[in-house]
């Protein structure tokens, strides 16, 4: 099957159930979405499909159709896309497994909703799960993120 | 592979055309000058140091970056001495090898808090060596004294005369090290004690980071295994015929206890296993139970038993006390649900093994490789990756995932990365073990505990590990008691018995981050905090007052009580909780700020006061007590593990759940600025925090919770 993966038309061997999770990693060799729990309770193999945020651990790949599947990889060579320029100002990394995830969900969030409250962080981040305890910078980072993706001075 | 790490860097570095140069002492050169009689050897610079003709530092790190921030912090060691441009510098896991062991525990591993107190004097010594003998090679190519040479910036200078450390490196090697150096005073400390930002974010942030989960070469193969369903099943008979028929598996083979499924990539392996048919042998005497376990517990912590520290007549002085106050504290067993899942990648070639693993523990997987394959742990190469959080699950003494990779991979004969996923890895074992504590004490007129008796039951984690000879004495296993027996509060106990009954299960038990201290903070801090209120005493003032000769543990606790508004009475529907713990040389004090919202504790603030000695990175201090205080606080609202014949019940995180963002408190950090002797970082911030919210919770409620994870009635 064809699939649009961060603006390239990849020929894909796999079968229709096969989670696009481990088509990415596995198959396709873009291993910066990671595997955390399968189930879609932590957050870490969050991907873009159209533009949405989508647990890739459940999502079968038969799923994706024509739609652009974007992934940590396709958000800037360099880290300097607004929120990862944001992680790394605000030195929210710890082991960083997590990190992926919480950073694609945030391109979401702020793509939906440019200036969020911490509520609107609570509803749109409580499912990516942190173990190392990120989630107080990530916090920080996600209203630094919302000020440079807007323009606004450091 | 028979060349040494050292010949392979000096190999690599030729064939790279002088691109990057090993900054080398050639061994005959350090063999032929012994460090003079009663000084201690310095490090060998060039297993610790790289310096490339393009001016790039490269630190080796003998420990395992696993978000605890060594990979920035024992770089800042080096760079300050060695006077270097710090954005030239960049880290790597060393390999392992003897030259890597730990300077206090004397094997490769990261844990216990220890990565920056037991680095600060080899990592500052390299990078001060280092120095010396770059200026040294300046000064031999201007034909001046050393001593008229001034080194900073990554640039040696001489008047107007300048060479850059990577002008240097190549003549640098060629040198003599030095016998000694002598290293900067702190008050010339430029990066130590500033606030750095890490040095694994680029690779983090982007996805390239590298963790065990993703090692891929051409012809690796992924296996999942299936493991005993219960603790005390065995393997019996099995059949891989359906298994054999999914798509993309190559392979079924038996490991020491279970079966591998192998096979192209993840989703070929899960189908397959899934597809396997197994007889499990069931559990002898129907496997452990914990409702029945926890109240055997109780029971045991009855009578008295190993002594651990005894003073005085425990039952005189219980007896002749004015108030006598019980009490019996539980916490369950837990699971560390590191956010990546175990995996271990094994190459088997002839007589040596690569493996690619996140772990902890260097020198036991590599012995226990070796041990596998027949051969010596030097043919065993470990390429250490980024760890997706360590939590104590990745330095296992007995090697679990290692071992049993290793095995699916000669038995397979192909190279294999065994993956765990989370339910394998929440059922996998080597858990943070359950206790009980029953701690009855008596207070006299004023208060104060006169008599302390203290019993505690739950399983040893070092018996039965190569760390049993060291540590376990007379039946007592320290991890078991630590913070106990030498608890500031009881130093003036007249009559004091601590004691330990270390039941035998075949639950695997391991470290958790801040190990003993997760059970013991909560039990001590807790009935420090009954006795307060059975005294009508203020909490802070009556803590502060059985503190009197214990400055560094008052100091704390003022600190944190100020900065969060003890003296002034909390928002409506709130109350504040404090504890005070001292573990891995470190102090903290937290407070607690509580609110109950449709029955559930909701933790809003926590104030932390600090005294680590000197913080080498203030920011990275502060990271790791905000996480400590996250982990800390998914066991105080919601960890549990529960057996039922010998099955642990959960298995993901919809039904083991951990703090989530929605729940996080404002964390506020106050480092202290202290003399003292450097404490570990790490884990000291964890075990404070249950008792703080116990603590909050009975000031707000006036139920007194003695259960982790802690649920109202």
């Amino acid at each position: 099957m064809k699939l649009d993966i961060n603006g390239t038309v990849r020929d894909v061997d796999a079968t229709p159930e096969m989670p696009l999770l481990w088509v990415l990693r596995d198959v396709l060799g873009l291993t910066g979405t990671k595997f955390g729990c399968g189930m879609a309770q932590c957050g870490a193999c969050t991907v873009h499909v159209d533009g949405q945020p989508v647990r890739s651990c459940i999502t079968p790949v038969s799923t994706i159709g024509a739609r652009k599947v974007r992934t940590i990889e396709a958000l800037s060579p360099d880290g300097s896309h607004p929120v990862q320029r944001a992680w790394a100002e605000t030195d929210v990394v710890q082991c960083g497994y997590c990190q992926s995830g919480q950073i694609m969900t945030t391109v979401a969030l702020l793509a939906q909703k440019p200036d969020p409250s911490d509520a609107d962080i609570d509803a749109a981040l409580s499912g990516n799960i942190c173990r190392c305890g990120t989630y107080q910078r990530i916090r920080d980072a996600v209203h630094l993120a919302a000020k440079l993706s807007r323009g606004g001075a450091k | 592979m028979t060349i040494s790490r050292r010949e392979l860097l000096r190999t690599s570095a030729l064939s790279a055309a002088g691109l990057v140069v090993a900054f080398h002492v050639p061994r005959v050169v350090r063999a032929a000058g012994p460090s003079p009689a009663g000084a201690p050897a310095l490090p060998p610079a060039n297993a610790f140091l790289r310096i490339g003709t393009d001016d790039s530092v490269t630190v080796l790190l003998a420990h395992s970056e696993m978000g605890q921030g060594s990979w920035t912090g024992l770089a800042m060691m080096v760079a300050e001495e060695l006077e270097c441009d710090w954005s030239k510098v960049r880290c790597e896991h060393a390999p392992a090898a003897p030259v890597y062991a730990h300077t206090a525990f004397g094997v490769q591993m990261t844990g216990g808090s220890s990565s920056t107190w037991s680095e600060f004097e080899r990592y500052r010594t390299v990078g001060a060596t280092a120095k010396d003998m770059l200026v040294r090679a300046a000064a031999a190519r201007w034909k001046v004294a050393p001593k008229s040479c001034h080194a900073a910036n990554g640039v040696v200078t001489h008047g107007k005369d300048q060479l850059s450390y990577g002008q240097l490196a190549q003549e640098a090697m060629a040198l003599k090290p030095p016998a000694t150096v002598k290293l900067k005073d702190p008050k010339d400390w430029k990066l130590i004690g500033t606030q750095v930002r890490r040095l694994d974010t680029p690779e983090k942030i982007t996805g390239k980071a590298q963790f065990g989960m993703d090692v891929q070469f051409p012809g690796l193969r992924v296996a999942l295994v299936a493991r005993p369903p219960a603790f005390g099943a065995k393997l019996g008979k099995f059949d891989a015929s359906a298994a054999l028929k999914v798509p993309g598996v190559e392979k079924v083979v038996p490991t020491a206890n279970g079966v591998a499924v192998v096979a192209k990539h993840f989703w070929a392996a899960k189908l397959g296993r899934d597809a396997l048919h197994i007889d499990w042998t069931a559990p002898e005497a129907g496997g452990v139970d914990t409702t029945k376990l926890m109240a055997e517990f109780r029971q045991t912590a009855q009578k008295p038993g190993s002594i651990v520290s005894e003073k005085g007549k425990i039952d005189a002085g219980l007896a002749g006390a004015k108030t006598k106050l019980m009490a019996e504290y539980e916490v369950p067993y837990l699971a560390h649900a590191a956010m990546e899942p175990l995996n271990c990648t094994v190459k088997i070639d002839g007589d040596h093994c690569e493996i690619w693993t996140g772990t902890q523990f260097q020198t036991g997987d590599q012995g226990a490789a070796a041990h596998i394959l027949g051969t010596t742990p030097d043919k065993v190469t470990i390429h250490t990756t980024f760890l997706g959080g360590g939590f104590g699950r990745r330095a296992n003494p007995a090697a679990d995932f290692v071992s049993e990779a290793v095995i699916v991979a000669k038995a397979a004969g192909v190279p294999v990365k065994v993956v765990w996923t989370r339910e394998d890895d929440m059922h996998g074992g080597y858990y943070r073990p359950a206790y009980v504590h029953r701690i009855q004490t008596g207070l006299d007129e004023h208060g104060r505990p006169v008599a302390w008796d203290h019993v505690v039951v739950g399983q040893s984690i070092v018996a039965g590990t190569p760390f049993e000879p060291m540590m376990l004495k007379h039946g007592v296993d320290p991890t078991s008691v630590e913070g106990l027996a030498e608890s500031p509060y009881l130093e003036s106990t007249e009559a004091l018995r601590v004691s330990l009954h270390t039941p035998k299960l075949p639950i695997t038990v391991l470290w958790w981050r801040s190990v003993g201290n997760t059970h013991t903070a909560f039990a001590m801090e807790s009935m420090i905090d009954e006795a307060a209120h059975a005294a009508n005493q203020d909490p802070l003032a009556y803590r502060l007052g059985l503190l009197k000769d214990k400055p560094r543990h008052a100091a704390a606790l003022s600190l944190a009580a100020d900065k969060a508004g003890w003296s002034s009475p909390a928002p409506a529907g709130r109350a504040r909780g404090l504890a005070v713990h001292e573990s891995f040389g470190s102090i903290v004090a937290q407070v607690a700020e509580v609110s109950v919202e449709n029955g559930q504790i909701r933790v809003h603030a926590v104030t932390c006061a600090v005294d680590a000695g000197t913080a080498v990175n203030p920011l990275a201090v502060e990271a790791q007590v905000q996480g400590s205080v996250v982990y800390g606080l998914s066991a105080a609202l919601h960890g549990k593990l529960t057996l039922a014949g010998g099955a642990v019940q959960e298995s993901n995180f919809h039904d083991y759940p951990v703090l989530r963002m929605f729940e996080m408190p404002r964390v506020t950090v106050h480092i202290m600025q202290s003399k003292a002797r450097m404490g570990g970082i790490g884990e000291p911030a964890t075990a404070p925090i249950a008792p703080a919210v116990a603590n909050a919770v009975f000031a707000l409620t006036k139920q007194r919770l003695r259960t982790l994870p802690l649920k109202l009635a």
